[in-house]
């Protein structure tokens, strides 16, 4: 299966999808040290979002969320890419900053996400600098 | 709609004014395109809340753009930091620590940012003024400037508001546009004696329960009595935007867009309708406490936001009336411009000796200062009794400033007031 999204941050990522049915906020809602779900509130909490294609609605709470999307990527636990179906400024800045801070992508792409289960493979390329293809093999 | 760059926004991107305008210009359009503006527009000051800190990443970017030669375009103010530059004698961190948040503060002042290390922009020499387009961080600050003042700023966040500095563009959105800063909710008060006295703590409650209901609506608020001073429209807005989502209020015949209603509406309709009720006020004045009269007091903590001038004038009198000698210590947050003029007018002499210490630079409930946390804390900042439980795992009573000090007084907690 292939879809094209629409790239806020380019690159290349592949990886095993997380889907939640939820938003959520990297402030308060993931452990830095590991990358576990921490948010007591959210559905998916205990679960591990590191090197996972996080796939969720979108972005939630506070702006704090840029600083620790960051942070995660440089020390190793944030996702490898991060796909949402309406696009998030938060991420966006996060996953910028630590790639030009750092040279590690953490692509965040905008499409439709109802294709996507958990532990699907995605593969995320750049068809050009906007335009994102994600291809998808079940398990 | 996509994003329409300047000239002068290319000329940013491509390097014209060095690489760390074109960086902090690159995320500047990203964010811009993310949220959906269709253009940038000129700020001509900017208020970045980079200086606490939470990791390495965020001081990796501040020194790298310091590193490139980056310069901010607009005058810019600095939040708090993690510690008191000006009293690093209270602060309680390894030097392990305190190394990385040093460098922040300075990473910063390097970019040519004005050292003001302050929540509370709008009471220094770099206040904004009427119609003025800014890029703010701080929530605190964001409200005010907004409400109070009438100044323009969305809420700005990590990275973004330095980004802003540093290129003096903004994105045309949000509460930057006129057609944005209409009222949306409208918070009546009704059913209070009509000698209703403009209190700190009634301010307090009305900013909590605006928070409440508003979601991302602009509140509007009608029946307030007047305020004392511009410092209970500090105390409303700070509680509303650390408790909810708040960045812009109206309060109906005090605040500069609301001579009217139909002024705070912008000429739009009046749509939901909240009433709020005396009981409503104790409910949520309730809620700030999480001990009862009576506990045995570590501290009192005052100055969230910042105190200012005029704060520090209605309280050093009734410090000295009351005249507290059970060893609870005073803190109280404050500006270091502030603190220049207390000193050279010699407002502090002496008050030492009732418990009073002065915190410059950063806040009692972002940092390692508090001495001894057993007991409760009392504080008569609504911003404070919101945040310190989380932070600093505090127990907190919230209380008028006259509560306050007569708590410090007596080393437990007592309050007259009368909600």
């Amino acid at each position: 299966m292939v879809t094209i999204g629409r790239f806020y941050v380019a690159g290349a990522a592949e990886g095993l999808a997380l889907v939640l049915s939820e938003s959520l906020s990297f402030w308060g809602g993931v452990a830095l040290e590991n990358g576990d779900i921490i948010d007591q509130s959210h559905p998916d909490v205990g679960k591990n979002v590191k090197g996972r294609v996080l796939i969720m609605p979108g972005g939630r709470g506070s702006s704090s969320s840029s600083a620790v999307l960051a942070e995660a990527i440089r020390s190793g636990v944030a996702p490898a890419a991060i796909v949402l179906s309406r696009p998030d400024a938060i991420l966006t800045v996060g996953a910028l900053v630590a790639r030009s801070l750092y040279g590690r992508a953490c692509p965040v792409v905008v499409c439709a996400i109802e294709k996507f289960a958990t532990d699907d493979r995605v593969r995320i390329t750049a068809l050009d600098a906007k335009t994102a293809e994600l291809r998808i093999a079940r398990r | 709609m996509s994003l329409m760059l300047s000239p002068l926004d290319e000329a940013l991107i491509s390097g014209d004014f060095g690489p760390a305008a074109a960086s902090a210009m690159t995320i500047l359009a990203a964010f811009s395109e993310a949220i959906g503006a269709s253009a940038l527009l000129d700020i001509s000051r900017a208020h970045v809340d980079g200086c606490l800190y939470h990791g390495e990443a965020s001081l990796d970017f501040v020194e790298r753009l310091a590193r490139d030669g980056g310069r901010v375009r607009v005058a810019t103010t600095l939040n708090v930091g993690s510690i008191d530059l000006i009293h690093p004698e209270l602060m309680r961190l390894s030097d392990d620590d305190e190394a990385p948040r040093r460098r922040l503060m300075k990473a910063h002042e390097e970019l040519g940012c004005i050292a003001s290390f302050t929540c509370a922009p709008y009471q220094t020499l770099f206040r904004p003024l009427f119609g003025e387009q800014i890029a703010w961080g701080e929530s605190n600050a964001i409200v005010f400037a907004n409400s109070v003042i009438g100044a323009r700023t969305n809420r700005y966040g990590d990275f973004i508001d330095l980004c802003c500095a540093m290129t003096g563009r903004a994105p045309a959105w949000g509460l930057h546009l006129s057609e944005n800063r209409g009222g949306e909710i409208l918070f009546r008060l009704t059913g209070f004696a009509p000698s209703l006295a403009a209190t700190d703590a009634l301010y307090v409650a009305i900013g909590l329960l605006v928070a409440e209901s508003s979601d991302e609506r602009v509140p509007v608020i009608e029946g307030l009595p007047p305020p004392r001073d511009e410092d209970q429209l500090k105390a409303l807005g700070a509680t509303a935007a650390s408790a909810g989502e708040v960045g812009l209020f109206h309060a109906v015949g005090i605040t500069p867009e609301a001579p009217t209603l139909a002024d705070a509406y912008g000429g739009g309709p009046v749509g939901k309708v909240v009433e709020l009720s005396p009981q409503d006020v104790t409910r949520a004045l309730r809620r700030l406490s999480n001990a009862p009269d009576g506990s045995s007091l570590a501290a009192v903590c005052l100055g969230t936001p910042h105190f200012s001038y005029r704060e520090w004038r209605r309280f050093l009198p009734l410090l000295r009336d009351v005249a507290p000698n059970c060893g609870v210590p005073i803190y109280v947050n404050t500006d270091r411009a502030t603190l220049v003029t207390l000193e050279r007018e010699d407002l502090l002499r002496g008050a030492e000796e009732y418990g009073l210490i002065v915190v410059a630079d950063t806040c009692t409930y972002v940092t390692a200062i508090l001495g001894r946390l057993e007991g409760v804390v009392m504080t008569n900042s609504g911003k404070w009794a919101h945040y310190a439980p989380g932070n600093i795992g505090v127990r907190v009573a919230f209380g008028e400033l006259e509560d306050c000090l007569a708590s410090a007084a007596a080393g437990r907690v007592v309050r007259a007031s009368s909600w």
